[in-house]
């Protein structure tokens, strides 16, 4: 699907930094109505740090973070608020609020920023339930069910206030087979159901390729993570990027090294 | 010959200067996280049944140990003071020893330890592991702020249910020096309770008792809630949390208790 010409969120020359570690250097991408982006790259390439900034949850080193036209490295919590009004997050392990009900925890948000009747709010957490296929899990606890479960609960919970643009961080790490078929289908439905944005942070490739309009490739460098190739799925495949290459045909030797550098092993095991 | 690792008196006062700063700053988050509560105020008592229940919890949870506590604190109170005033013959003074000792002194200051073992350590450990399981940072991406949803309304619970339970504290304290002395030792009924009514004034003693107790909860439930939000995310962070609670909480009420004594009775 073509995304708008407006984009509905936009990072420009983004950069962060940890203290003095840095992070990610001089990102740009933008997400369009109706488009799903997957964000790939290794494990700590700082994956996860690009939603907390997307969210807002950090603020940039420099660089701009624009959501629905807010620049949200300058908005303050009012504004920041309106704008996650209007955007669900997934957190990698659910981040369910553990002393509340699978039902209650997707009723939160409804709870908090809408005033509906009772009938009503129940009727629209079923649905978001049965979304998920988690209506018979209603009434069980978050440490009642699985790990995948919880996932799939959080994600009824960050779409139950039917947001503009859905950040999911790594939406796939272990789930058995069925949940990331199904995850994976969800998340392009949704998507295209909500006519919003989606932007999936993941190093499944064979999941993100198959749902994801866009791909999006951070390859690490002592300055900060950089996106190494942009474009759809099958120019990535084309790509002749020796990191995307790596990346996607998962292969130990190339520009990433597997080993962090060490003493060499004769001097180790001496 | 001195080793070589030695630290030199610059190291030694850089390090003194680092911690100083450190613990400035801690201070000053501390102080930050008391004004934003305090910012919040209004939108929370909007929704009273947030603070309900954390009154509730925090309340009801810690009265057995409160109310068992006070009795024994009074039963003690009132053998030791019988053991001293019948040097002097004047053992009908025993009610009013015990009633000034716990409304002055120990009723607000032992519930505001007790406060801090028994609800504080449950409100950093609640707090702490909410940070690591990231249910904070999940509120914030809700556009719901967790220090109106969650934090402000366990303080405001806090500066509620202390003053209660030390009134109640003080109380049962007096119930148990009731019990001993007429009960055990035979001290006239009438003398006991008119030997209160007429040494205990209302300003002077029970009122600075209750806002000294009011001074406690603040600070108690404030180190609980800054303790856990300030924690690390990891097991070992929110179990040092609660410690803390319980050693600075008890540490800042005993200061506090010498500071308000020298201004209230001084």
């Amino acid at each position: 699907m073509s995304a708008l010409p407006t984009p509905l969120l936009q990072v420009e020359r983004l950069c962060f930094a940890y203290g003095e570690r840095p992070i990610l250097k001089d990102l740009r991408f933008s997400l369009g109505r109706g488009e799903v982006l997957a964000v790939m790259g290794g494990s700590g390439v700082g994956k996860t740090t690009i939603l907390r900034l997307l969210a807002g949850l950090l603020r940039p080193t420099d660089g701009r973070v624009e959501v629905f036209g807010e620049d949200l490295s300058q908005a303050n919590q009012a504004a920041l608020y309106a704008v996650r009004r209007r955007m669900g997050l997934l957190f990698q392990f659910g981040a369910l609020l553990t002393d509340l009900t699978c039902f209650e925890n997707v009723a939160f948000p409804m709870r908090e920023h809408l005033r509906l009747p009772e009938p009503m709010l129940r009727d629209l957490v079923q649905m978001k339930l049965e979304a998920v296929g988690l209506r018979g899990a209603a009434d069980l606890y978050p440490s009642e069910i699985s790990g995948g479960m919880a996932r799939r609960v959080a994600l009824a919970r960050a779409v139950a206030l039917d947001p503009q643009v859905i950040l999911y961080d790594e939406p796939f790490a272990g789930l058995d087979p069925i949940s990331l078929g199904v995850t994976a289908r969800l998340i392009r439905t949704l998507n295209d159901a909500l006519g919003a944005g989606s932007i999936v942070v993941t190093h499944d490739v064979a999941e993100s390729f198959a749902i994801a309009d866009h791909v999006a490739v951070l390859a690490p460098t002592p300055q900060g993570a950089i996106v190494v190739a942009h474009g759809t799925p099958d120019e990535m495949r084309q790509s002749q990027d020796p990191y995307v290459q790596q990346f996607l045909g998962g292969h130990e030797h190339g520009p990433v090294a597997f080993h962090m550098p060490a003493l060499p092993i004769e001097e180790a095991f001496e | 010959m001195r080793p070589a690792t030695r630290p030199s008196l610059l190291d030694r006062l850089s390090s003194l200067g680092a911690q100083t700063l450190a613990l400035l700053a801690v201070l000053g988050q501390f102080k930050w996280l008391g004004a934003r509560m305090v910012a919040r105020l209004p939108a929370v008592l909007a929704r009273p049944s947030l603070v309900v229940r954390q009154v509730h919890f925090l309340g009801n949870h810690s009265l057995a140990i409160i109310v068992v506590s006070g009795l024994f604190v009074g039963l003690v109170l009132g053998l030791q003071g019988y053991y001293t005033l019948r040097r002097y013959g004047s053992e009908e003074a025993i009610g009013l020893l015990v009633a000034l000792a716990l409304v002055r002194e120990l009723g607000p200051v032992v519930t505001a330890l007790l406060f801090a073992g028994r609800a504080g350590t449950a409100l950093a450990a609640e707090i702490g592991l909410m940070k690591s399981g990231e249910q904070l940072a999940a509120l914030e991406a809700m556009a719901v702020d967790p220090l109106r949803r969650i934090v402000a309304p366990r303080f405001i619970a806090g500066l509620i249910v202390l003053p209660i339970l030390a009134a109640l504290f003080s109380a049962v304290g007096v119930l148990g020096g009731w019990l001993v002395a007429v009960g055990l030792i035979g001290v006239d009924d009438g003398a006991f309770w008119s030997q209160i009514a007429t040494g205990v004034d209302f300003w002077e003693d029970l009122m600075n008792g209750v806002w000294k107790s009011c001074v406690f909860g603040w600070a108690v439930t404030q180190i609980a809630l800054f303790m856990g939000l300030e924690c690390k995310p990891t097991p070992e962070g929110v179990a040092r949390a609660t410690t803390q609670t319980v050693v600075v909480g008890s540490l800042v009420v005993l200061g506090l208790d010498f500071v308000l004594t020298a201004l209230m009775f001084g």
